[in-house]
């Protein structure tokens, strides 16, 4: 083995970045010192220098364990209220908020007053070595998951309260305190374990020497294993050659029968025994499976995960296929099943699975292990599935009908074709209702076969030797077509239901790419969530710093502020929240984060109609396939809208530079002019004639006048871009407002005679008279600019149906077809032939928003009759 | 021969000050400066003045603070506002308060001058009341309530005559239409009414209704008589 064939167990030495380290004090029972043991180590690394606090110690008022935690830094513990009482927890956010490098948090396994962030402590402890601080803390051994069986037969108490084994495989240290059973009972004697009052006696019953022997075998057991799964890690990581068989794989049968969660625990026992990795499977053959076993397979396969296995939904024809198929192409050879019910009417027409499997599994190592019962699944197991009576009367009437055509038939038929037609029934029913409608057909029908075709006829005896052999082959006949027919239905079935499911599915995605609109797209994958797994949806993503539901089937606005925490928790950590999740499970909804490979993009938060289980594997895969799809689809249309933005910005940087060079070329102008004649004139003033005087002066006039013109420009642009431009509406009388413009315009236009026409009997308008003389004003510096002189200006303004348009028009040049639109843009000018008279490239623009913001238009045209420019305005005429 | 009118000038800008000091100069009016609202405030606790050319944008007290100030003490010196283009709202706010007239920077010096000019012709005007007011062709006689143009006579209907009246006896000088309307018809009118009226009347004085030249419209503010 060379050290490039194991690079991942050398990564996985390292641990993840930035993760705190966690260090497990493990004991066989309560008593043994384990608080005392990470007391003592937590005071010498304080002595090193190390900043540890303590979160959480119980110390039952034991003095020498209070002793050993003075001088330690405590952070105060959360009050919650509950039902009347106040209950106190660690206050996680205090110390995720302190962030010490090191925290104590005594009793891993303990479960979290209700309305806490996480339903157990050693979810608190997860989220704060993810936050980068280390953690000791200790747990006894009857605590690990895939011990609690096992210690419940030993000593007859089950603990409720369980931490996968997960956290003690990841832990970075576990340290075993170590207790011989009769020091352990000396000190319970001598008072100096603490036990719950009300527990005692159940508890002095736990405390015989025989349990305490087990336990700490147990304990020992399990450290033993971990040293032995480092030393591999070690091995492995330095390419030692080891004892390893490397495509070790154990696979765990999952039905939906009770039982299922002492069936992993064993797989998970034989798998670190065997140091095989291992996989939980259920095998989805088509049979419509009750509520009762979904749950019982979903809780199952939570339970794997949880151990640290892989769950997997497979589906095939039958349980048999699906575990042997998957066995193979996996390489597993160890495989775990449960004993196979005895039934005893069944058993001579079914092969049960396990029986299948020993038959089929070739070299595999298969192990049965024996259904263990408790009242509570005594009792689950008490309700019947329905009988489905339609199907066995629809059955019923098939073999009727064939009896009834043989019947017909019978003096032109022999009795061996009868049969065939009989057996058409048994088919019939079969294809129609699967394999046990089908058998009750046959038997039916070999009953009417001998009753009426074999003589004696009417009664069910048979006379002749040869008949007994003929319904004997019927039956045999009949019982292999219906089986071999229900099988084909079957897989029909199965095929017509994954068909239907990769259609749906395929229908969702070619919905999703032509969608262009995040609305739209979140709408129609609430609405396909919804309406595939029946549930109801919520769609969340982040605005800002919050999140906001965006969409929802049916429409949901608001989310309650536990549904609201839990979505935040989801889309912070990436993790499920809520409902049936590790974390807030009080909230009504789970949230499931949508990912993409650039992170979380939305959060999705479902509630079912029903109580029990959200979802069972095979709808979490279809979750999963759609919320992948919905994830990209986001992610799609959220970087068209960064590609938007960045060309925006391009456009505005392009807009910004084209401003820059306007800017510096129309404020130097006239700036060089004033400078240099205000200085002529203070220079050479002497030398001067009175009219060069007064000419220098009249420049830095006139030069004035035309910055001051253009900074008013810009000034009006700023305010219109930055929608400063509040309007201020009034009925304005349009007369007024052009003899007022007229006058201010004056200089511009004395070389351009003014002619209005303004139809009699206009009505008052609705505008800012302030703005709207700025776009007369404009319009006719325009004009002026842009025609020669002595040609005269036009104003022009008349009701038009329900608008009133004005015309500005001159006897200019014009302007290129192509020019129509743009002469509004920013800075555009058309290129004039004396550059003097280019404008700002502004005055234009600024019309067009100011007429905007008036709810008016503007456009721009050539004369039609002959040369010039045509400008026109349209506003609405008010409403009298 | 009264003396030379005593003008004070307020604004926070040394180049507008001593712009406007050597240009009211050069019209030998005698010019006072302050460079912020208070220091005005105090120099006209101690002096008199003909009139005051006020920055609305002063530092800390501003223009309209200093009017508001005047105008409460009962100081009624003419006072010319000088407003940046962006601030309709504070020129018609200054006007409101008491302000006589307004001059949006920058401006030329012939149009403060002329402000200034009316606004001193209008506070001797109160001391004395001429009977015949006369602007280009329009005449009006204050005494035989008569209005020619030309020297025709032109019927008025009293309404049209009290809003001329108002204008004349406030020649050259702007009003807001709140005032306007408050002196005509008790401040219970609309801006529409006005403009009905000013349109009549221009229809009846003005030798070209369409280029108004004796009643012009200072828009978004009020109206103004010129003086010919």
């Amino acid at each position: 083995m060379t050290d490039a064939g194991r690079p991942d167990a050398l990564l996985k030495q390292l641990g993840p970045d930035g993760r705190g380290r966690l260090k497990v004090f493990l004991g066989a029972a309560p008593g043994v010192g384990k608080t005392y043991e990470m007391l003592v180590q937590a005071r010498r690394r304080r002595l090193d220098g190390v900043d540890a606090v303590i979160g959480v110690v119980e110390t039952h008022g034991r003095v020498e364990t209070d002793l050993l935690t003075k001088g330690l830094e405590r952070i105060p513990k959360r009050r919650i209220p509950y039902k009347g009482h106040v209950l106190t927890e660690m206050d996680l956010d205090a110390i995720l908020q302190r962030h010490p490098r090191l925290v104590l948090v005594d009793e891993l396994a303990h479960t979290n007053a209700e309305g806490s962030r996480h339903p157990k402590r050693y979810l608190d402890v997860e989220e704060l070595l993810a936050a980068g601080i280390d953690v000791y803390t200790t747990l006894n051994v009857q605590h690990l998951e895939s011990l609690n069986d096992l210690v419940a037969r030993i000593t007859r108490v089950r603990v409720r309260e369980t931490v996968p084994d997960s956290i003690l495989d990841r832990a970075d240290d576990v340290e075993l305190v170590d207790l011989t059973p009769d020091d352990l009972l000396q000190r319970l004697k001598d008072g100096k374990v603490y036990l719950p009052e009300a527990a005692e006696q159940a508890q002095r019953n736990y405390f015989l020497l025989g349990n305490l022997a087990a336990l700490r075998e147990l304990a020992l057991r399990r450290t033993a294993q971990r040293v032995d799964a480092q030393m591999l890690d070690y091995m492995r990581a330095h390419a030692i050659e080891g004892p390893w068989d490397a495509g070790d794989r154990l696979v765990v049968l999952i039905s939906g029968r009770p039982g299922g969660n002492a069936l992993v625990r064993h797989g998970r026992r034989l798998a670190d025994r065997l140091r095989a990795s291992w996989t939980a499977i259920h095998v989805e053959t088509g049979r419509i499976e009750d509520g009762a076993e979904r749950d019982r397979v979903a809780a199952a396969m939570r339970l794997a995960e949880r151990l640290g296995g892989d769950a997997r939904t497979v589906t095939a024809a039958s349980e048999a296929d699906g575990v042997l198929d998957f066995a193979r192409s996996n390489n597993a050879a160890h495989l775990v099943l449960e004993a196979p019910r005895n039934i005893w009417w069944r058993a001579p027409f079914t092969l049960s699975t396990a029986r299948q499997v020993i038959k089929r599994g070739g070299d595999m190592n298969i192990h049965i292990v024996p259904e263990r019962k408790n009242s509570t699944e005594k009792a689950a197991r008490l309700e019947k599935r329905p009988l489905r009576i339609d199907a066995y009367a629809g059955s019923f009437l098939f073999s009727a009908g064939a009896l009834g055509i043989a019947l017909l038939m019978s003096h032109s038929l022999d009795v061996s074709s009868v049969a065939l037609v009989l057996l058409v029934a048994v088919l019939a029913s079969a294809l129609a209702y699967g394999l046990v409608p089908s058998l009750f057909a046959c038997l039916i029908c070999a009953l009417a076969y001998n009753f009426f075709f074999l003589p004696p006829l009417y009664t069910l005896t048979i006379a002749a030797p040869e008949n007994i052999v003929t319904l004997g082959v019927f039956m045999m006949v009949a019982v292999i077509a219906s089986h071999l027919t229900a099988r084909v239905r079957m897989q029909a079935i199965l095929a017509r239901k994954r068909a239907s499911t990769n259609e749906e599915l395929y229908r969702f995605s070619r919905k999703l790419a032509g969608i262009g609109a995040m609305d739209d797209l979140l709408w129609a994958t609430a609405y396909q969530v919804a309406h595939m797994l029946d549930l109801n949806v919520v769609l969340l993503l982040p605005e800002g710093e919050n999140l906001e539901v965006r969409a929802g089937y049916p429409p949901e606005d608001v989310l309650d502020s536990g549904d609201m925490a839990a979505a935040h928790w989801a889309f912070a950590q990436g993790q499920p929240a809520g409902r049936g999740a590790d974390t807030l499970p009080g909230a009504r909804r789970l949230f499931l984060p949508l990912r993409t490979a650039r992170g979380v993009t939305g959060i999705i938060g479902l509630d079912g109609r029903k109580d029990g289980a959200l979802l069972t594997p095979d709808r979490q895969r279809l979750l999963d396939a759609l919320l992948d799809q919905a994830a990209l689809a986001i992610e799609r249309i959220q970087l068209a809208a960064d590609i938007d933005r960045t060309r925006v910005r391009a456009e505005t940087d392009r807009l910004r530079a084209a401003l820059l060079t306007s800017i510096s070329h129309d404020l130097k102008t006239p700036l060089a002019s004033i400078l240099g004649a205000a200085s002529s004139l203070r220079l050479y003033r002497g030398q001067l004639e009175p009219p060069a005087q007064d000419d220098l002066a009249r420049t830095i006039q006139e030069e004035a006048e035309r910055l001051n013109h253009f900074i008013a420009n810009l000034l009006d642009m700023t305010r219109l871009e930055s929608g400063a431009v509040a309007p201020q509406l009034d009925l304005i009388d349009l007369g007024d407002v052009v003899g007022s413009v007229l006058r201010r315009a004056a200089p511009l236009l004395v070389r351009h005679p003014v002619t209005l026409e303004i139809e009699e009997g206009l009505p008052p308008l609705r505008l800012d008279p302030v703005l709207f003389e700025q776009v007369l004003f404009n319009l006719l510096d325009n004009a002026a600019k842009y025609s020669p002189a002595d040609t005269g200006i036009t104003l022009r303004a008349a009701r038009e149906g329900d608008k009133v348009r004005i015309r500005i028009l001159d006897r200019g040049e014009g302007m290129p077809e192509s020019d129509l639109e743009r002469v509004f843009d920013k800075f555009y000018r058309v290129q004039a032939r004396d550059r003097r008279r280019a404008g700002t490239g502004l005055g234009l623009a600024i019309c067009r928003g100011f007429l905007e913001a008036m709810e008016g238009t503007i456009t721009a045209a050539n004369r039609s009759d002959g040369k010039g420019a045509a400008f026109t305005i349209t506003l609405p005429a008010p409403v009298p | 021969m009264t003396p030379d009118p005593r003008i004070l000038v307020v604004d926070d800008e040394p180049p507008i000050r001593r712009l406007l000091k050597t240009a009211l100069t050069a019209q030998s009016w005698r010019v006072e400066e302050a460079a912020d609202g208070l220091e005005a405030l105090d120099f006209l606790r101690r002096n008199k003045v003909d009139l005051i050319v006020l920055d609305l944008g002063l530092p800390g007290l501003d223009g309209l603070d200093v009017t508001r100030r005047l105008r409460e003490t009962g100081n009624v010196t003419p006072i010319i506002v000088l407003s940046s283009r962006d601030d309709e709202k504070g020129k018609v706010a200054a006007l409101d308060l008491g302000a006589d007239d307004y001059v949006t920077k920058p401006f030329g010096v012939e149009e403060l001058a002329a402000r200034i000019r009316a606004a001193l012709r209008h506070r001797l005007q109160q001391e004395g009341e001429k009977p015949v007011f006369q602007s280009g062709p329009l005449t009006m006689d204050l005494v035989r309530r008569t209005v020619s143009v030309s020297g025709e006579p032109v019927k008025l209907t009293p309404r049209e005559y009290d809003l001329l009246r108002l204008l004349v006896a406030h020649a050259g000088k702007v009003l807001t239409h709140n005032f306007i309307l408050r002196e005509i018809w008790g401040g219970e009118s609309d801006v529409q009414y006005l403009r009905i009226y000013i349109r009549t009347l221009r229809q009846k004085l003005e030798a070209d209704p369409q280029r108004p030249a004796l009643i012009l419209t200072e828009q978004g503010v009020g109206y103004r008589l010129t003086i010919q």
